[in-house]
């Protein structure tokens, strides 16, 4: 391998400068090792970083082959944090109140620089569901589903589910009609849910004597909306849903669903 | 790699058709260019196409390493995509028409070798990156601030009586206060303080009672003039431009202070006479 070159003066002032800094104890602890262009050091870069030594030791010829997985898990993970980051940056200029949900999506567009931030978000949003199906029917024809990777395909399913909630929640929040109506015919579905929803099966039959223990404002839908109706609660509560709740669930996920890949032997070979 | 690429330099006769160009030639994955290369350079065919095509015809050059040796390797002397392509660059103007006409049919390799196009493509990334965080950054500046404008009309000057009238402490952050005799202008008329305490930015209070302005976080007092007195603000509470509008009203702009203890109370647009 090249040996390093030298490009700088062998003395002087900055020279001297550059080796009593590379020599300090705060200098030390941030560059721990030598630049890696040795077995060892590059060993320990693998080792001594968390990103890195993220990543396994070896893969299969398959693993990389475009063809096999068509990327897609991957691309869902990398729409996942093109999602979060564009996420966080929306969330500085939205309210999620009736006065400003509106207003803040239109000004978004109208007086904030970059206003293609929105369309970011929610292209990728729709990007990430079809990427996420054909992972999954990429890992289903595959056969990647089978022992001894079962477990790792429940996980997918749930953040599958997972997915597809936060696509539901993030759908409310511009407040226009379509949002409006579209989450209204959506959770209008828990109304049915049985015994839970108050229009669901077997829900009539529980009640204390006259009184209905699962009525309009206590059922499944009421638990989603915060209210009887699409209104301020039902913004609220998919909002905090849609930024705090849904995103924590599918990133732990996320974590075991990675390890679980590496556990089970790396990514699936061909049959 | 460096070196391995050093090491496989072919060996070329000295042409002096183009000594400023690097020694050097393209290299493709199937090693038969090297070989093409090799041929042309024994046999003192004009190496016009070769180095127009490569841009780097042989130039005087030590004898390296045996050609088998090219067999399988990826890349000769690419090891610097860059200087490559500086010097493609840099090679006479003639050489360059050459590039695209003179390119031999039979010639397979690639336009662009491995490490050039690496080379492209982090440029590329990075600049991409660059400017996804720099438009990222600009996204934090809105161009439509929704706050209250620092120049607006407070009615005219015949609704006010003598003293403080608090109605705009709310809205604006003011008092305007109408005195018979200003300590600075020695006149009657008006003046508006702006309601932020010199000391650390609390809003303070207006104790009608005590006819004074008391700030309620450190306990900082202001006579009615502005001028501190008490507490630790360290200077008179600051004045805001007040003139009159051209419909008679008074107009009070926040954009323009004035601080007494820089003598800017004696500034004619500090104080409405009336």
């Amino acid at each position: 391998m090249a040996e390093a070159k030298t490009i700088a003066p062998k003395e002087g002032p900055l020279v001297r400068f550059w080796e009593w800094l590379t020599e300090t104890q705060a200098w030390k602890s941030v560059f721990r090792h030598d630049r890696p262009n040795t077995d060892r050091t590059r060993v320990l870069v693998m080792l001594s970083n968390v990103f890195l030594h993220l990543h396994p030791v070896r893969i299969r010829k398959s693993g990389v082959k475009l063809r096999y997985t068509w990327c897609m898990g991957g691309l869902s993970f990398f729409l996942f944090l093109v999602l979060t980051f564009t996420g966080l940056l929306l969330m500085f200029y939205y309210r999620p109140t009736l006065e400003y949900a509106y207003t803040d999506i239109v000004g978004l567009r109208e007086h904030v620089p970059l206003g293609i931030m929105r369309e970011m978000h929610r292209w990728g949003a729709h990007a990430m569901v079809i990427t996420v199906w054909l992972h999954m029917f990429r890992v289903f024809m595959t056969g990647s589903y089978k022992p001894p990777r079962e477990f790792n395909w429940s996980v997918g399913v749930i953040m599958l589910v997972l997915t597809l909630l936060l696509s539901f929640t993030g759908y409310l929040l511009p407040w226009d009609q379509l949002a409006i109506w579209a989450i209204t015919v959506g959770s209008n579905m828990a109304r049915a849910t049985p015994f839970l929803g108050h229009e669901g099966p077997g829900a009539q039959l529980l009640r204390l004597g006259d009184v209905p223990l699962i009525h309009s404002a206590d059922d499944a839908r009421f638990a989603l909306l915060g209210g009887t109706f699409v209104g301020e609660g039902a913004l609220l509560r998919f909002y905090v849903l849609h930024c705090v709740g849904l995103p924590l669930g599918i990133g732990v996920l996320m974590a075991v669903h990675f390890w679980r890949v590496r556990k089970d032997g790396g990514i699936s070979g061909p049959l | 790699m460096a070196d391995d690429n050093k090491a496989i330099e072919p060996s070329a006769p000295p042409t002096g058709a183009n000594p400023a160009a690097t020694p050097n030639t393209r290299q493709v994955p199937g090693g038969d260019e090297p070989a093409t290369a090799a041929a042309a350079a024994a046999t003192g065919v004009s190496t016009a196409p070769v180095a127009g095509h490569a841009a780097k015809p042989p130039a005087p050059k030590p004898p390296a390493a045996p050609l088998p040796d090219l067999a399988g390797k990826t890349t000769t002397a690419a090891s610097a995509g860059g200087a490559q392509a500086r010097a493609a660059a840099a090679t006479p103007a003639a050489a360059k028409p050459a590039v695209a006409a003179g390119r031999d049919p039979d010639d397979s390799s690639p336009l662009l070798n491995r490490r050039a196009w690496l080379g492209l493509a982090w440029g590329a990334f990075s600049a991409a990156s660059a400017a996804a965080l720099a438009a990222t950054g600009r996204f934090m500046f809105p161009n439509v601030l929704n706050e209250p404008p620092q120049q607006f009309k407070v009615g005219f000057p015949s609704e006010y009586g003598m003293g403080v009238d608090e109605r705009f402490k709310d809205k604006y952050g003011i008092w305007i206060v109408r005195t018979p005799d200003d300590l600075e202008q020695h006149a009657s008329g008006f003046y508006v303080l702006i309601s932020v305490c010199t000391h650390l930015g609390c809003t303070p209070n207006y104790l009608s009672a005590e006819s004074k302005f008391k700030c309620p976080c450190h306990g900082s007092g202001f006579r009615l003039t502005g001028v501190n007195f008490e507490g630790p603000a360290p200077r008179p509470l600051e004045r805001a431009r007040v003139v009159l509008a051209d419909d008679g009203q008074i107009l009070v702009d926040k954009g323009k202070h004035y601080q007494r203890e820089l003598g800017q109370w004696i500034d004619p647009e500090s104080f409405l006479k009336a």
